[in-house]
């Protein structure tokens, strides 16, 4: 085999001696540390080989806590991208007096940090090619990450947009316009240039639904306005006492994992 | 070239539940045994602590714990006319990665098998005779019997301190367990676990329509808990994140709450993590090994010699991994011949989704195996005669949590986002839950595991091909077990019910169960079988395969890890007090 990139040499062995000939093979960095690092969390310590015995291992400061996402300047998208974002969304989870909508539940903010960060780059995932097109069972087959996905599923729908409605934008439409375009890409009746309509729509909804529901911690579910909606606790550690109280509505708000909103700064 | 390192007596590949059994046993009998993992060490104080162990998006839609496919994925396709492309983000099944394997983010159901699932293909031959099983269904009678593994499996259940009811104590049946299990040595360690309201009404429904309905085994310790190995787990707390999560509690068992912090005590055990083996190495007659090869996370290549290797990797692992170091024969679709990735097999589950009419369910209160289930409809456990179909299985009210990134029912009909699926959400989520089966999926011809021609993983080896697709057998026996569990639903006053029976083809994207089998099969006879009765390659007489589910000749209307921590006792038996003694063929 011969080496198709830069080797690694992270020399994380100790014991190296000159005898010690580099791996002859085509791994990249980012390859080798497949296996170990945890990649979903910014911020993460790199695991490494290492040799366990005499005790279970334990170190201080070893843990991945989740990157608390708070709101500010857009990490991902550009004004007009989050715009357009903030307006769908709302649409997808309207404000009503059950609850706040999407926007103001933070959705945009999650779909935005998520795309900025390992989610957006499909880190992790097998993207050698050959890719073919499939049956459906097989799943998603194009080389394509979601960051790029929406960058290049936003263009084209405010392209369609402009086209449709005489120049507008989507955030200056009407909210039933607004429904009429977005039912049209779930159905994939509205055609996007270059972008199938209907599996960016697909890719949307369920980062907004996730982004509504998922721990604040991640941006979105703000106030846990999506958990009030339903009735979900969160992140609570004990329900000895109410596993058998059949029929009775659990009392006590919901907690996420840095706690209650009520708890800290309020924005 | 690769470092050799001083030899060891065992080296075992992939340290979750099967290699921390054998760890412990063959350590304790006094081997020098090193253990090669290729993921990560994990701990609950450091990969998932209670401060944030209970995130939905991290852990069950962000898969933070699994296998990245960049480091090893397979190929997929349904049939053998197509061609497989990659599945290059896991989601049908959802293999594990690091120390503990599967034992991390399993649920904890804990079922034996029936004793007529170990002779099934006979048992089902003498009972409806030879033509009642299709001509390419290649189920075959496993080489040793319950009574054989009873004493194995009662040695799991212990480590992990199962919470249940026994159905049959040696014999005598109990009431309020499983009827019609097989006969157990002694009662669960541990009582049942707590029943929410969804289960109770299940339990009450499924008596009024003359059904037996019991609590579902779990490893979910229902009281605090010391095992034979003096390891303690905590009592579960309900606390709705279990599977594909790290149990921040101690609670649900798993090679680090029940194995590792005994193992790790002995000074004749190590574990290398971040390690991958590459291939197990034979000598110049390819009926012995000699050890295995593995590379680090920096790229070095490392040679581990060993006199005993044992194969603990997950079940598709271990399959390939005989491929690709030339150990047995690959299996032939085509004629029928070889043996390495026969008759792999899945599981073939289904649901009923349930909405009632007034209820607060508090659906987020539940641990990974609780539950009420019936068995009635498993195995053999039911008549056969005339519904054109063989195989069964459990079924009842398991949901383990309502957590709400992927738990949102909702009215049939009910659109997909806007006001009106927001109403309906809310409405909803308090008042519905599903009900599942859980059943067999028996072996077949052209279901099978084999090296893919066309895409390589990130050391340029060939990913593993899988073909596989639902049998009309299984697709039948899905509609009837669902038409059973629907006809209970009904007794429920429900609202609204929505059965979904199993339909073809397989599709790689829906998440069904991790429960992925065969392969290298054990079996009595060399021609249809990878491995003798104690798990030990026919061909290369130091390497076993001590009880991955790759092992079962088929896979019954269970979850397997029971079976699976079960076979690694029985391994580690025959290993310690056999082939120590004689090392070669111990058939």
């Amino acid at each position: 085999m011969s080496r198709k990139t830069t080797p690694v040499q992270i020399n994380q062995v100790k014991t190296k001696t000159a005898m010690d000939a580099p791996f002859p093979t085509r791994l990249t960095r980012r390859a080798m540390l497949a296996s170990t690092a945890a990649l979903l969390v910014a911020g993460s310590t790199i695991a490494r080989a290492r040799t366990l015995n005499g005790a279970m291992p334990w170190e201080p400061g070893a843990t991945t806590p989740p990157t608390l996402v708070r709101p500010g300047p857009w990490m991902f998208f550009t004004a007009d991208e989050a715009a357009l974002i903030e307006a769908a969304v709302d649409r997808l989870i309207p404000p009503d007096n059950h609850s706040p909508g999407g926007k103001d539940a933070g959705c945009a903010v999650f779909i935005d940090r998520q795309l900025a960060g390992p989610y957006g780059s499909a880190a992790g995932l097998y993207l050698q090619p050959p890719f073919m097109p499939g049956a459906a069972t097989q799943g998603y087959q194009m080389p394509d990450a979601p960051a790029g996905r929406y960058r290049a599923g936003l263009k084209a729908l405010a392209d369609y947009v402009k086209v449709t409605y005489q120049g507008k934008a989507f955030t200056d439409l009407a909210p039933a316009d607004q429904d009429k375009v977005l039912t049209g890409l779930e159905s994939g009746s509205v055609a996007l240039a270059g972008v199938k309509a209907a599996e960016f729509f697909a890719l949307l909804l369920q980062n907004t639904q996730e982004g509504f529901f998922a721990d604040p911690i991640h941006g979105g579910n703000r106030n846990m306005a999506g958990w009030i909606l339903v009735g979900f606790p969160g992140a609570r550690y004990d329900y000895r006492d109410w596993v058998e109280r059949h029929n009775e509505v659990y009392p006590l708000p919901p907690v996420g994992i840095m706690g209650r909103s009520d708890w800290t700064v309020k924005e | 070239m690769a470092r050799k390192l001083p030899p060891k007596d065992v080296v075992i590949i992939g340290l979750g539940w099967t290699g921390s059994i054998l760890g412990y046993e063959l350590a304790k009998a006094g081997l020098d045994v090193v253990a090669i993992e290729r993921g990560p060490w994990r701990d609950t104080a450091s990969d998932f602590p209670p401060a944030y162990a209970q995130d939905e998006l991290r852990y069950a839609v962000r898969l933070d714990l699994f296998l990245r496919p960049e480091q090893e994925t397979l190929t997929f396709r349904n049939s053998m006319n197509q061609t497989a492309l990659p599945i290059r983000r896991f989601a049908g099944f959802l293999p594990g990665n690091g120390v503990g394997g599967a034992g991390i983010h399993w649920n904890g159901q804990t079922w034996r098998f029936l004793p007529t699932d170990f002779n099934i293909r006979s048992h089902l031959e003498a009972r409806y005779g030879k033509e009642a099983l299709p001509a390419d269904m290649t189920i075959q009678d496993w080489p040793l019997s319950y009574d054989e593994l009873e004493p194995h499996y009662d040695r799991f259940e212990r480590l992990c301190g199962t919470s249940g009811k026994a159905g049959n104590l040696k014999g005598l049946q109990q009431p309020g367990g499983n009827p019609f299990e097989g006969w157990r040595s002694s009662e669960y360690p541990n009582p049942p676990l707590k029943q929410g309201l969804g289960a109770t009404l299940f339990a009450e429904a499924a008596r009024k329509t003359g059904h037996m309905p019991f609590p579902q085994p779990a490893s979910n310790a229902s009281e605090a808990y010391t095992n034979p190995l003096g390891v303690k787990l905590g009592q579960c707390t309900y606390c709705g994140f279990c599977e594909r999560f790290g149990c921040g509690n101690f609670s649900k068992a798993s090679p680090q709450t029940c194995v590792l912090p005994a193992l790790l005590r002995f000074p004749n055990f190590s574990a290398q993590t971040d390690s991958e083996v590459t291939r197990i190495n034979l000598d110049s007659t390819g009926k012995r090994a000699t050890g295995v090869t593995y590379v680090d996370t920096s790229g070095e290549e490392w040679e581990q010699p060993a006199n005993i290797v044992l194969v603990c990797a997950f079940a598709l692992f271990n399959v390939r991994l005989l491929l690709l170091s030339g150990i047995g024969t690959p299996y032939d679709a085509q004629s029928g011949q070889g043996v390495v990735g026969r008759n792999y097999a899945y599981q073939t589950t289904s649901s009923v989704g349930v909405i009632l009419k007034d209820k607060i369910l508090n659906p987020f209160i539940a641990s990974g195996a609780h539950g009420m289930i019936i068995d009635d409809y498993n195995g053999d456990n039911f008549d056969h005669s005339g519904l054109g179909f063989v195989g069964g299985g459990y079924m009842g009210f398991g949901q383990t949590g309502a957590r709400p990134i992927q738990t949102r029912p909702v009215p049939k009909g009910t659109p997909k986002w806007g006001a009106q699926w927001k109403k309906a959400t809310a409405d909803t989520y308090q008042k519905a839950f599903s009900l599942s089966t859980h059943g067999s999926s028996y072996s077949y011809k052209d279901c099978y595991l084999d090296l893919d021609p066309t895409y390589k993983d990130r050391l340029g080896r060939p990913l593993m091909r899988m073909t596989f697709d639902f049998h009309a057998n299984e697709l039948k026996m899905s509609a009837y077990l669902t038409d059973r569990l629907a006809e209970i639903a009904k007794a429920m006053d429900p609202a609204e019910i929505t059965p979904g029976p199993r339909k073809g083809p397989y599709d790689s994207t829906i998440y069904q169960t991790t429960h992925n089998t065969g392969g290298t099969v054990m079996g009595a006879d060399p021609a249809t079988s990878v491995l003798n009765r104690y798990c030990q390659s026919w061909d290369v007489h130091n390497v076993f395969v001590p009880g991955g589910a790759s092992v079962f000749p088929q896979n019954h209307g269970y979850n397997p890890t029971d079976t699976v921590g079960a076979l690694a006792y029985w391994t580690a038996d025959a290993i310690r007090d056999r082939y120590l003694r004689h090392p070669g063929p111990l058939v």
